[in-house]
């Protein structure tokens, strides 16, 4: 089955990432297919590189970019989202004129049509939020 | 952005069902959840929303956010039937539990086309049981 995941919460504050996290893994080890992971509200906030947690805690952003390492997985931050929470890749601090850019690897910022879109390709559509 | 105008695969069209369940104030996820149905609007799909809980308040007429600093986005329902969003399915028990009835809405309204351009009512008060049957017919329910 293809699934699309929606993620509408940030890290730690929310366990919505991480509950989102555990089902993506499952879904995979199940032989299913994960279309698309689209983040949005807050949950663009999980696609940080400069989040440095205890040692001893989960590193969800960094679990994130693992997974999707490991399973070509399309992780895509809502751009609309991102802007207005300070989270912007290199192509788009460039853009807004900033020094500096925190999107970690594996994640990309697109618009919010490739979340209507990965409803229209998905049998399932799952959303972890509040 | 060229990726926010593409059609569904093959042409396919499904439901898609937004679920307002916020105050319009307070979080953001009314205005985003707004946002979300102002560009799926694109996509050419048969789109409905519903009002339930707290979300009831987002469609309330002669809402002012001067005082909170806060943009007042409620006129933007306005224009959600010039995007075929025609069906605003809002949910008795909750209009009620807060003390508002149909008459503190908005008047939101669609011309129908195919009826020479007729002025139709486009939000519709439906009770708790008839909201759940709505909600099992669709195939994609986004939830805010």
């Amino acid at each position: 089955m293809k699934f699309a995941i929606v993620v509408n919460e940030g890290p730690y504050t929310h366990q919505a990432s991480d509950t989102a996290f555990q089902f993506a893994k499952s879904v995979l080890a199940k032989g299913h297919e994960i279309v698309r992971v689209f983040f949005y509200h807050d949950g663009v906030n999980n696609g940080t590189k400069l989040a440095v947690p205890p040692q001893d805690d989960r590193h969800i952003p960094n679990n994130w970019s693992a997974l999707a390492k490991e399973n070509e997985l399309d992780l895509v931050l809502c751009i609309a989202a991102a802007q207005r929470r300070g989270i912007l890749d290199e192509k788009e601090a460039g853009r807004q004129g900033k020094d500096s850019n925190n999107v970690i690897d594996g994640f990309r910022i697109s618009g919010l049509g490739q979340l209507i879109e990965a409803g229209i390709q998905a049998d399932r559509t799952v959303t972890f939020g509040d | 952005m060229s990726d926010e105008m593409q059609e569904g695969p093959q042409g396919e069209v499904k439901k898609f069902m937004y679920v307002n369940r916020k105050a319009p104030y307070g979080t953001i996820y009314a205005l985003e959840a707004l946002e979300v149905v102002l560009i799926g609007a694109a996509f050419d799909q048969d789109v409905s929303l519903a009002f339930i809980d707290d979300g009831v308040f987002q469609l309330t007429d002669g809402q002012k956010t001067d005082d909170i600093g806060i943009k007042n986005f409620s006129p933007a329902f306005r224009a959600l039937g010039d995007y075929d969003v025609t069906k605003l399915y809002v949910e008795k028990e909750s209009l009620e539990e807060r003390g508002l009835t149909r008459d503190d809405l908005m008047d939101l309204t669609w011309e129908d086309e195919d009826n020479d351009w007729e002025e139709k009512p486009s939000i519709r008060v439906v009770s708790r049981e008839e909201m759940k049957s709505v909600l099992s017919d669709q195939d994609v329910i986004l939830s805010f």
